[in-house]
């Protein structure tokens, strides 16, 4: 090989590398990337059983329920729509009622909402950024 | 004392203007008087700081809740401790922290910069001058930690609990002087390219300050691990949440320049990469302090979100990013190319190494953009996490640290594969064991640990034989080998370290990935619970008062799978009633190289304790690792060829029986 096919090789390898950790990425976000939805926005979107989407709102007054073992459910409203979580796990120290909080999980064909993460606030000052922007969206934010 | 501090911080700033002014416009007409007021302004810009943030640290320390900024973040009864440290815990005072980090910079630059070109020492002052003035007016303009409260509350807010850690004494200075150290490769590249001349000794003056950032941003990132990790609660150690990524890609793209850095002060070539490198490091670094201070990501170091820091700090970003790499299009082929080298040399390696590592930062940073992105073009809110990183981060490292072993077993110029992979069949024989050992002995199942393993493996043994081909070991007599290890670079040293940390901490990932046990039960005194064999009793809750806080601590008895007895492990519920937020303190004990790990959630409805449980193999070996890492490049720091202040002082003729081929 001449000096220039080495270098035509080299860079033709290096592109074909390039190209291969672009699809990888494309295909990645397509099928990895989560979305995060309010419940009143499910009606209008079409979430399939299984999807892994991720839910917010805040914790419905008064439907904290703890079940068997580690297994809790609770109500994330946005104050129009409920939808019905549950999850097993150690909650986050500031979950509360009336609070915000973000899920992530999937819904199983009955309509529950299977979480296998719960976020809340990290402060007592703020709130998740989505579901403040979701609630002011919907014109039900209350500032405190 | 406090408006002293404020009058300091807008000295500092006017130091700053100074800086950025007249060094360069001495380096530009040749009048050294003018280049010579760069190292008094960086000096004095670094005192005025410092006397600043002395004046906040005091604040603080005497809980003088007049100053906003105190009166937020802290309570007379907080430990003395954490009174120190919530000066740096909010956004206002971490600021205060950066510049206070970049000043310090330049200042060893201006004393230690002794014998650089005194145009391009003048011109890389300059250079930090701008960056800091731009620092100084964003602090001065929208966050200034100064501003006084009247009438004076009587009891500050406290600090946010989850702060009140000894982790916050370490990860941020830490990380910021990583962050902020890579200010001076980038100063020094586009001081480089101001002056349109760029030579090997340009690379022996960026490498150490290079090398510095990466060891204190190697350790801030792994020290920021392990803090979430026991802090938290939830027993992982990365989330690939975006403001660990904000800090990651700088390491990734900083890791990039140290070793394309090696590639111009050895050979003269990769000029122009490593000059884009080194402003792509560092734009990474603003990049991370705009996504975590400007607020547009919801996260734990978001401290407030104030839309005009944002926007102010998005400018900063477009006017040094944007204009670091105009000045590159318009002068980087002023710079002359350098050496040739064949594919299959050390050079060709550590391309390959370049290639991936920016790759790497490319996926971590399209991960981290896009749903900002999303968000802004379609309303829509989507989260990437860790399965698309697992997807697109993982397979792009996989080949390259298959590659890791083979790079310092190559000769410059042109390399021989074939020889270096004889050498290295002894390792590759030993990792390809470990993988089958996995498989065999522990879990028939477990395909891609073994993997991961076997590839730990590899790099650790390829590390080693490295060293042991280097010193002889085995083929001559022993004070032979003494002598050649004596003759060494320390760089030999520091590279395998390394790349040895680099391995163990692969090795406690997979090992926890794979084989940690969890359990999740609700528990009632008296309980026993088993977790990968370590048998836990529940002696019950006690309760008890801190300095600012009540907690509710549950014990366990801990037994070995041998039936000794280990003592006790406890977690607490604690709850600051100033703040009136309850905090988790998870129960952590190590026996070898694992960690048990217990953390406490709420009673469930007959009043049991939710106990969640983690026998975490091997995990230490994951910040272990980052310490290896640490080690690795200190001791590289120390080699003679790169020690600040000496840096062009020749080697001494190295004698016959030394090995010399580095």
């Amino acid at each position: 090989m001449t000096r220039k096919q080495k270098r035509l090789s080299v860079i033709a390898g290096a592109l074909c590398f390039l190209g291969a950790a672009t699809a990888l990425t494309f295909v990645a976000l397509g099928q990895k990337a989560s979305y995060f939805y309010m419940p009143a926005d499910l009606k209008a979107a079409s979430v399939e059983p299984g999807q892994r989407i991720r839910l917010g709102g805040l914790v419905e007054n008064g439907s904290i329920v703890h079940g068997k073992g580690a297994e809790v459910m609770f109500g994330v409203t946005d104050n129009k729509d409920t939808v019905k979580v549950t999850y097993t796990g150690i909650l986050p120290d500031l979950f509360r009622e009336g609070q915000g909080v973000v899920t992530e999980g999937s819904f199983r064909p009955d309509g529950t909402f299977v979480a296998d993460s719960v976020l809340a606030k990290h402060d007592e000052r703020y709130m998740p950024k989505e579901v403040a922007e979701g609630l002011k969206a919907k014109g039900v934010w209350q500032p405190d | 004392m406090v408006e002293t501090g404020h009058f300091a911080l807008v000295l500092a700033f006017a130091m700053a203007l100074v800086q950025s002014v007249v060094p360069i416009a001495g380096a530009r007409t040749g009048d050294e008087r003018l280049m010579a007021i760069g190292t008094p302004a960086a000096v004095t810009g670094f005192l005025l700081t410092a006397l600043s943030f002395a004046a906040l640290v005091t604040a603080y320390v005497q809980s003088d809740f007049s100053v906003a900024n105190v009166w937020e973040n802290s309570h007379s009864l907080q430990p003395l401790i954490y009174k120190i440290t919530g000066t740096w815990g909010n956004h206002e005072g971490s600021m205060l922290l950066w510049v206070l980090i970049l000043t310090l910079f330049g200042c060893l630059v201006a004393l230690f910069g002794g014998n650089l070109p005194p145009t391009l020492k003048a011109t890389v002052l300059s250079v930090q001058g701008w960056i800091g003035a731009a620092f100084f007016l964003f602090i001065l303009a929208t966050s200034n930690p100064f501003v006084r409260l009247n009438p004076a509350p009587i009891e500050g807010r406290e600090l946010n609990p989850v702060l009140q850690d000894l982790g916050l004494a370490i990860h941020p200075p830490l990380l910021y002087l990583g962050y902020v150290g890579f200010s001076i490769s980038f100063s020094f590249a586009v001081a480089a390219l101001i002056e349109g001349r760029i030579d090997a000794a340009w690379a022996r003056w960026v490498r150490p300050w290079t090398l510095l950032a990466w060891l204190c941003l190697t350790g801030g990132i792994s020290m920021g691990s392990y803090w979430a990790y026991y802090e938290l609660g939830w027993g992982g150690f990365w989330f690939w949440d975006p403001v660990e990524n904000a800090s990651f890609m700088p390491w990734l793209a900083g890791t990039a320049l140290l070793h394309s850095a090696i590639v111009m002060e050895k050979r003269s070539a990769l000029k122009i990469w490593t000059i884009l490198l080194a402003i792509l490091t560092f734009s990474f670094s603003l990049l991370g302090t705009f996504l975590v201070r400007s607020g547009v990501l919801t996260s734990v170091h978001a401290f407030a979100t104030d839309p005009s820091r944002g926007i102010f700090i998005l400018c900063i970003l477009t006017l040094f990013i944007g204009g670091s790499f105009a000045l590159f299009a318009f002068r980087a082929q002023t710079l002359a190319a350098g050496g040739l080298f064949h594919p299959i040399s050390r050079e060709g390696a550590l391309v390959l190494n370049n290639l991936f590592l920016t790759t790497a930062a490319a996926t971590v940073l399209v991960g981290t953009l896009y749903p900002l992105v999303i968000e802004a073009l379609t309303r829509d809110r989507i989260s990437v996490g860790a399965p698309f990183f697992e997807l697109t981060f993982v397979p792009v490292m996989v080949p390259l640290l298959l590659a890791v072993p083979f790079g310092p077993m190559l000769a410059w110029k042109r390399g021989d594969l074939y020889a270096a992979g004889q050498r290295l069949f002894a390792a590759f024989s030993l990792a390809l064991l470990a993988g089958i050992g996995v498989l065999l002995f522990i879990d028939r199942t477990a395909v891609f640990a073994a993997l991961g393993i076997g590839l730990a493996a590899w790099l650790l043994l390829g590390a080693a034989t490295d060293l042991v081909l280097r010193s002889g070991i085995g083929s001559v007599p022993a004070h032979v080998v003494w002598r050649r290890v004596v003759g060494l670079p320390r760089s030999v040293f520091g590279t395998a370290l390394a790349h040895m940390g680099l391995g163990l901490t692969l090795l406690g990932i997979v090992s926890v990935n794979t084989f940690q046990g969890e359990k999740i039960v609700a528990m009632n005194p008296g309980d026993n619970i088993a977790v990968s064999g370590y048998a836990l009793h529940f002696e019950g809750m006690k309760a008890a008062e801190g300095p600012n806080y009540s907690e509710n601590r549950g014990v366990f008895d801990v037994t070995a799978p041998d039936g000794r007895s280990l003592g006790t492990i406890s977690s607490a519920k604690r709850f600051f009633p100033a703040r009136q937020m309850p905090t988790t303190e998870s129960g952590i004990r190590t026996f070898g190289l694992g960690q048990l790990y217990v953390s406490l959630g709420d009673p469930d409805a007959s009043g049991a304790m939710v106990v969640r449980a983690w026998w975490k193999p091997l995990v230490v070996l994951i910040w272990m690792g980052g310490v290896v890492m640490m080690l690795g490049a200190a001791v590289s720091l120390l080699d003679r060829r790169l020690r600040v202040g000496a840096p062009s002082r020749r080697r001494k003729p190295v004698p016959k029986l030394a090995d010399s081929s580095s």
